[in-house]
């Protein structure tokens, strides 16, 4: 899809844990969460008021009422996405609901776009969350358990990331995008989800510059959602094996989010991951026009804990968002 | 939009070959290091069931008797530890090492057990309890009863 009149980004926040905040993308985000629970009463309702806290700072940051926007999109990963319902039902704004695993930053950005577009809207208020605690309560074991994680497992991220999309005004654009088809190469480890959402990153990437007739030289920064170092190696290998060679502008939104000192095997994950990626360094970047023109192709692993137990493998899913300064 | 007609590319590589790559890319885990972690932190563990045995026995209890208030104290601590927040740290660093002690079971039954208050005592802390100890306790149980049965029919 190229956008006939690209939407503008207005404006972003990003609102993370500690644990993100100490990481090396820390200065980046809007805001930093002393504690998880934020003194919530649970790590639920904590992420559906993360998620709020992002919108709100966005829709500040624009200086727009909020009666002027059109329509919410947001989505996490909890069952039933409850912590976006439940932020939506504070912000008052027609809802749409979206659910691509930790694809949904750009999912949301891409269907933001197409609304604006394609004239159904003016302004489009575009989030989405994730929490460790919450994530790992649902996907994997209890938080105090003791127990060992793989090497190649992933850190779920503390985060949640809002942008505003515009029709007009100034900031950097939204210009195309490429919606992903669902790929899976049979892989059932949920320890190694870089590795079951690769194929799909690599085949997004291949159709957008196919669709496009572009190169990777092209763009100054590619950056997939949360593939992690696992993934992101076997996305390189496959889009090698396949005739594309990335060159050096590929890398990983859950790889740059943490650093090595701080244990999290191969890297982060979570709808959180790219989000605050993207509405912290990546955008940033832009405006300071270091950075001219961004993909951003987000990764979701479209699993349950309840699939992957009744030994289904995990379909992968890419979805590309082109950001240009 | 993209032209139809052209071929759409598509990955060069089958999921059959790409199983291999996996393979090739995901770090192996760290076997050895993890035995002599898991060695170290099971044989700590251990020893201080030990000196609790040593210590009960010093005042005056029967081996046995010894050995079961040793246990009840080795839960309590484990318990105590997981509740601090201490458990979980241990268990990354010894792995099976604090698992398989009697202190890892009481880890992962309170573990679940602080997780779940949130959701209520009835369907939360009394529903979730043993979803980690819960497979351990049925094959554990459902193998005694077994074997107890095999020792019957010999004897």
């Amino acid at each position: 899809m190229v956008f006939a009149k690209p939407p503008v980004i207005l404006s972003s926040y990003s609102v993370v844990g500690p644990k993100e905040g100490q990481g090396p993308l820390g200065k980046t985000f809007d805001k930093v969460w002393k504690d998880d629970l934020n003194g919530e009463k649970s790590w639920e309702v904590a992420e559906s008021k993360m998620l709020q806290e992002a919108m709100n700072g966005a829709i500040n940051q624009a200086s727009v009422p909020k009666e002027q926007i059109d329509f919410m999109l947001a989505g996490d990963l909890l069952n039933q996405i409850i912590s976006s319902n439940f932020a939506a039902r504070q912000m008052a704004l027609p809802f749409i609901g979206l659910y691509g695993a930790c694809s949904t930053m750009a999912l949301g950005i891409a269907v933001g776009s197409m609304l604006i577009d394609g004239g159904f809207a003016q302004k489009v208020l575009v989030g989405v969350s994730s929490h460790h605690d919450t994530a790992e309560r649902q996907y994997r074991l209890p938080t105090e358990q003791g127990a060992q994680r793989a090497m190649s497992a992933q850190w779920t991220v503390t985060g949640a990331g809002s942008v505003l999309l515009g029709s007009d005004g100034a900031g950097p654009r939204v210009t195309s995008a490429t919606i992903g088809r669902v790929i899976d190469f049979a892989v059932k480890d949920v320890n190694n989800m870089g590795a079951a959402m690769a194929p799909a990153v690599a085949d997004t990437i291949l159709n957008h510059f196919h669709d496009r007739q572009l190169r990777p030289v092209d763009y100054n920064l590619i950056a997939s959602g949360d593939l992690g170092a696992v993934g992101l190696a076997l996305a390189c290998e496959l889009l090698k094996q396949s005739g594309m060679d990335m060159g050096t502008n590929f890398t990983d939104c859950g790889v740059m989010i943490y650093d090595e000192s701080q244990d999290t095997h191969s890297g982060a994950s979570g709808c959180g991951c790219s989000s605050v990626v993207l509405a912290g360094d990546i955008l940033q970047r832009i405006k300071a026009g270091e950075l001219k023109r961004v993909m951003l192709v987000g990764s979701g692993a479209l699993h349950s804990p309840t699939s992957a137990l009744q030994g289904e493998s995990i379909p992968g899913i890419g979805h590309a968002v082109v950001i240009e300064g | 939009m993209a032209d139809q007609t052209l071929k759409k590319p598509l990955l060069s590589v089958t999921a059959e070959k790409y199983q291999t790559l996996i393979k090739q890319y995901t770090p192996k885990p760290t076997i050895i290091k993890n035995v002599v972690r898991a060695f170290i932190v099971g044989g700590i563990i251990c020893s201080i069931g030990q000196i609790f045995i040593n210590l009960f026995s010093s005042f005056g209890l029967a081996r046995v008797e010894a050995s079961t208030a040793a246990t009840a104290t080795m839960i309590f601590l484990g318990a105590l530890l997981t509740g601090l927040g201490v458990y979980d740290e241990i268990g990354k660093f010894g792995g099976a090492g604090s698992i398989v002690p009697v202190t890892g079971f009481a880890n992962s039954i309170v573990a679940p057990a602080m997780e779940f208050k949130r959701e209520g005592y009835v369907m939360g802390v009394g529903a979730k309890l043993f979803t980690v100890a819960g497979p351990v306790l049925v094959y554990g149980i459902a193998t005694s009863i077994v074997v107890g049965f095999v020792y019957f029919l010999l004897h």
